[in-house]
């Protein structure tokens, strides 16, 4: 049901791309990206692709359940295919109705597709092999020179923790009570647009009730452990830049020139 | 005769495919007979509610099957959906699906999705209402503004005015204080007295569950442990205390003398231990 959202999970393990550290890693993930756009030809595009295959199989990720990451996507991805498919000038293979394909339509169709999954992939990636914790940690730490401006880094990616580490919560408990309602005999699937809509009342109201009960007690709890800010706050995990996080870097940029120099090769 | 309820080699498995996944239920075989007053006992996480919630088709089974009076639930749409209705199921923490304006909308939902018409519907929430024992005043507030105790009680008629032929609660008195559980409890001997409803309670509590019910079900891990009436499954105390489970105080008092020689019946509770000594004072043997 719910939970089979897959969307963010984390898989906990401690492969080296587990142990990276959190900034590292989405350092890499904004190098990758702009790599991924970057390529043109078929020769970065396999650069690029053997990156993504080398830290898939470093972190121990089933391509499977990679696969099934990518199942929410499948008709944007679609879509885009179909339009690169049909809508690229060149030399002419098959005509039917106001359709055509051509040589060039097929590889730009491939190469897209390619590129919108290796982009989902990626980014999955990143959230299965990383605590939502140590994601907003990197963010924060990264994000720290913004404080001089005047940004409340600290607050902002407290705020995206919280949510995040509600997720499961929230999820659990729609699952509870919309159970409960249909113990009840309550009906989303039949009926008109209007019905349905009223029929989700029976699950709005309560889980909003809970979620504002829930963040009532949590803010009770900070306070009471006399939570006041990121102001002159330490950290419980230091964070640490190791040997592996600079090799796995430098990796990332040489990524990132080769397929730049490639492009501008031409190739 | 047959069972009301009754699962064949039940598994469910969570997040089946998944590195999460987690069996649940394994091959429980298991029934209710009419208007039985049944316990489930077991630890955190052994699968009781799980189980429950196989049992008005709310989850599919992963393999095995669960008969309603005899016909799988999951036959056809229709009768999924009436199981949902013959077979009522109060969630463990009810109150916190409470969502209506008023407690007498909040209890009608369920007999109105029945397609009842409104002067049956009426009937059923104030009957409800009187088993729970609250008074007729409250039926136009918020269910918002009750005590916890009143919420709880409010959420349990809103199954019970569905009328059905079993009635599942998952550990109904959870965070009630004595006074509230013995309430409770007695709404629901009320209730299972007067239509002759099978009951099933799920509970930790060996003590709650001993004191009211005919027959114990005991689950460890996904499996039927031990199911009998309470004095055979307390004759397993040693077992029971293993998988995490203890049997009441009075009644380990009891074995124990008995280990020691007096001639004491098996007890359950405090009243029933009272009952035995002074049976015993008045034969003189004491
Ligand atoms: N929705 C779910 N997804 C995955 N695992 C679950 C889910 N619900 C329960 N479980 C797991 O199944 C096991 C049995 O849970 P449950 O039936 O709730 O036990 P109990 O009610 O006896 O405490 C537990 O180990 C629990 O972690
Ligand atoms: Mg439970």
């Amino acid at each position: 049901m719910l939970k089979d959202i897959t969307l963010g999970q984390f898989f906990p393990g401690t492969t080296i791309v587990h142990r990276l550290d959190p900034r590292t890693k989405l350092i890499l993930l904004v190098v990758y990206i702009v790599a991924l756009f970057t390529a043109k030809g078929f020769l970065s595009y396999g650069a690029v692709l053997a990156f993504l295959v080398l830290a898939v199989g470093l972190s121990r990720i089933p391509v499977k359940t990679l696969m099934k990451s990518l199942k929410p996507l499948l008709i944007v991805i679609a879509i885009t295919g179909l339009l690169n498919l049909f809508y690229t000038e060149g030399r002419v293979l098959a005509r039917f109705w106001v359709f055509q394909i051509t040589v060039e339509g097929i590889i730009a169709a491939f190469l897209m597709v390619l590129r919108i999954s290796m982009l989902v992939a990626g980014t999955f990636l990143l959230t299965y092999t990383t605590s939502p914790i140590a994601l907003t940690d990197g963010l924060e730490l990264l994000m720290g020179p913004l404080k001089k401006l005047r940004v409340p880094v600290h607050e902002l990616s407290m705020m995206m923790c919280i949510a995040l580490r509600f997720i499961p919560t929230l999820t659990e408990e729609t699952d509870k009570i919309i159970s409960a309602q249909k113990a009840r005999g309550a009906d989303f699937e039949t009926g008109n647009l209007l019905r349905r809509g009223k029929a989700l009342l029976p699950i709005l109201v309560p889980l909003f009730i809970s979620a504002f009960r829930r963040a009532d007690e949590l803010a009770t709890a900070m306070e009471c452990r006399c939570y006041h800010g990121g102001e002159g706050r330490t950290r419980l995990r230091q964070p640490r830049y190791l040997m592996h996080d600079f090799l796995a870097l430098a990796l990332g940029l040489l990524l990132l020139a080769g397929v730049i120099t490639l492009r501008l090769l031409g190739l | 005769m047959q069972p009301i309820l009754q699962t064949k080699q039940l598994c469910h498995t969570y997040s089946s495919g998944t590195p999460f996944e987690h069996t649940a239920l394994d091959r429980v075989d298991f029934r209710i007979e009419r208007g039985e007053f049944l316990g489930i006992i077991g630890h955190t996480g052994s699968g009781k509610s799980t189980l429950i919630r196989h049992l008005n088709a709310l989850l599919r089974p992963s393999a095995g099957q669960v008969l309603l009076d005899g016909e799988d639930i999951w036959k056809d749409k229709a009768f999924t959906r009436q199981a949902r209705f013959r077979v009522g199921l109060v969630f463990q923490y009810p109150e916190y699906q409470l969502f209506e304006e008023t407690v007498y909308k909040d209890i009608a939902f369920g007999p109105k999705n029945m397609g009842l018409e409104a002067r049956e519907v009426d009937r059923r929430v104030r009957e409800a209402l009187g088993f729970v024992g609250l008074g007729e005043e409250l039926l136009e507030k918020s269910p918002f503004d009750l005590s916890g105790g009143q919420k709880r009680r409010v959420a349990i008629a809103g199954v019970i005015a569905m009328e059905p032929e079993v009635l599942i609660l998952d550990e109904p008195t959870a965070g009630l204080d004595p006074a509230g559980c013995e309430a409770i409890l007695e709404n629901i001997r009320a209730f299972q007295r007067s239509k002759g409803a099978a009951v099933v309670m799920v509970s930790h509590s060996m003590e709650e569950v001993a004191a009211n019910v005919r027959r114990l079900v005991v689950m460890d891990h996904g499996r039927i442990f031990a199911d009998g009436s309470p004095t055979e499954v307390f004759a397993r105390a040693e077992e029971l205390r293993a998988i995490g489970l203890t049997i009441p105080q009075v009644t380990e008092v009891f074995r124990r003398l008995r280990a020691l020689g007096l001639d004491l019946p098996a007890v359950y509770t405090t009243g029933q231990a009272k009952a035995a000594i002074l049976a015993r004072r008045g034969a003189g043997t004491c």
